[in-house]
């Protein structure tokens, strides 16, 4: 097989698995013996699609295929004595029996999906398993993909997967087909666990994003498949639309030295005009529906970033009213930190600052909080205030770029009162 | 005579392509486009974003606003548009123009991701 025909192979394998899974766990009713029946579909499927040319759906298939032989397995282990090869009638596979399956899968595979995802968010998981369980076993990403993802070793990463899949075994999550509430009980759930998957790439430094740049499309291929399944739930429109309004500034987000661009700084013509539009489309389609959710907001307020050409087009005002509708619907003390950032361009530093006042005591080991209490000092030209906040800030850094973007300030402080002695030249942040 | 060629294929596949294997594509497509273009035969050509992306307008009365493609098949692709609108409540506003002009069938609305105007056809 020619390394063209593996990749394309890959992908065709890739992009069935979710379905196929699913429906193979519905079968079997036990994760292993459905994830090993897939194994072997895929096995059978690298000898007979170069051959036989890609089937019709490939999903169908591989459900088939995996479904035989999982039974042949069973079967071989009673009598055990080898059955003879029987390569050749599977990849003979009639199309007949591909619509078959089809038609077996086609009600269910929605809810067969969905099913699979969900018993990734298990609630007893920490949230870094339910991102590695899912990223396994919904993605198919090898072990060592996640594992260099995680930045762990790959032996840790496989124990932490073994360990979160017996949880979920122990978990028996039901397999009938669920109700409308249990059916969007697990939609909410699937979707916060797509978003940690974002986030996990995400919140990459620069040294380690090119590692963790296949969480963010990982997570935009799941929620894009998500919303093909429920193409009238606004809140994962919005949950789309908000992956790839930020996802598309991925280029501009970090410099050459590795430190963190902040969005006003960030060289827009770098951003990905696609993904801009398919974000900017899927907000605007979920508006429609006048249902407002957490994601729809963070999604419009990403949206009104990316129609500013310059940053001094943002809708800043608008941008504050987004952030208290998020603060009603998900009350929240980085919610509200986020606010002060619009309230300051919009009201000034004073009254910035006199918001997030009250958040000291429960951000008070919060890096963000004193990174943004630290500007609006400085805009303010309180520079000795500015600079406790600045130290801290580093203190509190999650990353050296974090780390790095505080201490510029500082740097920035520092220059300002050798060189005036007064406080006037401190840029407005 | 003028063609339309529209293309299908398997969304969940070409969404699973990696960046590369979608830049090889398009760079093999490329090529014949290009050749195309020097004969003066290339009209627009357009990639579409997701269906994920699309809403469909049931002419109907009153029309019929719904989320996602098209999905029916006893009704047959008869013609497209491409319209440079504002937003989607605007591309649904000329939507339900046309279907008001012409009742029956649907329209599906999907917004272009990738679109080159081409060379001006006979």
């Amino acid at each position: 097989m020619s390394e063209a025909d593996a990749a394309w192979i890959d992908a065709a394998l890739t992009s069935a698995r979710p379905q196929a899974v699913g429906a193979l766990l519905r079968y079997f009713r036990d994760l292993d013996t459905a994830e090993e029946a897939f194994q072997n579909a895929c096995l059978r499927a690298l000898k007979a699609w170069p051959q036989n040319g890609p089937p019709r759906d490939p999903a169908a298939w591989l459900i088939m295929v995996g479904r035989n032989a999982a039974i042949d397995e069973v079967r071989r282990a009673r009598r055990q004595e080898p059955l003879p090869e029987d390569d050749q009638t599977i990849s003979d596979l009639e199309d007949a029996e591909g619509e078959l399956a089809e038609r077996l899968d086609g009600s269910h595979y929605r809810d067969d999906i969905l099913r699979l995802m969900f018993i990734c968010c298990h609630p007893d998981l920490p949230s870094t398993q339910q991102i590695a369980l899912a990223l396994r076993i919904v993605s198919g990403l090898s072990v060592r993909q996640i594992a260099r993802a995680f930045l762990v070793s790959e032996t840790a990463m496989e124990q932490r997967i073994t360990r979160a899949k017996a949880r979920v075994s122990d978990a028996n999550v039901p397999f009938e087909t669920p109700g409308p509430v249990e059916r969007s009980e697990r939609l909410a759930a699937v979707a916060a666990m797509i978003y940690l998957i974002f986030n996990e790439g995400y919140s990459a430094s620069a040294d380690t994003a090119d590692s963790r740049k296949p969480l963010c499309e990982e997570a935009i291929r799941l929620a894009r498949l998500l919303l093909r399944l429920f193409q009238s739930e606004p809140e994962i429109m919005g949950l789309t639309a908000l992956l790839l309004l930020q996802h598309a500034r991925a280029a501009a987000r970090f410099a050459a030295d590795g430190s963190l661009i902040l969005l006003e700084d960030q060289d827009r013509s770098l951003w990905n005009k696609t993904m801009i539009a398919e974000g900017l489309a899927l907000i605007d389609k979920a508006m429609r529906h006048h249902r407002s959710g957490p994601y729809q907001i963070q999604a419009a307020i990403a949206a009104l970033h990316a129609r500013a050409e310059k940053p001094e087009d943002t809708d800043w005002k608008q941008i504050d009213l987004l952030y208290g509708a998020l603060e009603v619907v998900q009350p929240s003390p980085v919610v509200t930190l986020n606010r002060a950032v619009a309230v300051s361009k919009v009201r000034g530093p004073d009254a910035a600052l006199e918001m997030i006042e009250p958040l000291a005591d429960r951000l008070s080991n919060y890096f963000h909080f004193f990174g943004v209490r630290g500007a609006f000092l400085m805009q303010l030209g309180r520079n000795d205030e500015a600079r406790v906040a600045f130290d801290r800030a580093i203190a509190l850094a999650n990353t050296s770029a974090e780390a790095a973007h505080i201490r510029m300030h500082l740097d920035r402080l520092i220059k300002d009162s050798q060189s005036k002695g007064t406080n006037k030249g401190a840029k407005a942040r | 005579m003028l063609y339309a060629i529209l293309c299908y294929h398997d969304e969940d596949l070409v969404g699973s392509w990696t960046k590369e294997q979608d830049d090889a594509v398009m760079k093999k497509l490329a090529v014949v486009q290009e050749k195309l273009a020097t004969q003066g035969r290339l009209g627009p050509v357009a990639r579409l974003l997701p269906t994920t992306a699309a809403a469909t307008l049931r002419k109907e009365d009153p029309p019929l606003v719904l989320d996602g493609p098209y999905a029916e098949t006893k009704e047959q692709l008869l013609g497209f548009y491409i319209v440079d609108c504002k937003n989607l409540d605007d591309a649904l506003d000329v939507a339900r123009e046309l279907g008001a002009a012409n009742p029956g069938g649907a329209y599906e609305i999907r917004p272009v991701g990738l679109f080159a105007p081409g060379g001006s056809l006979k």
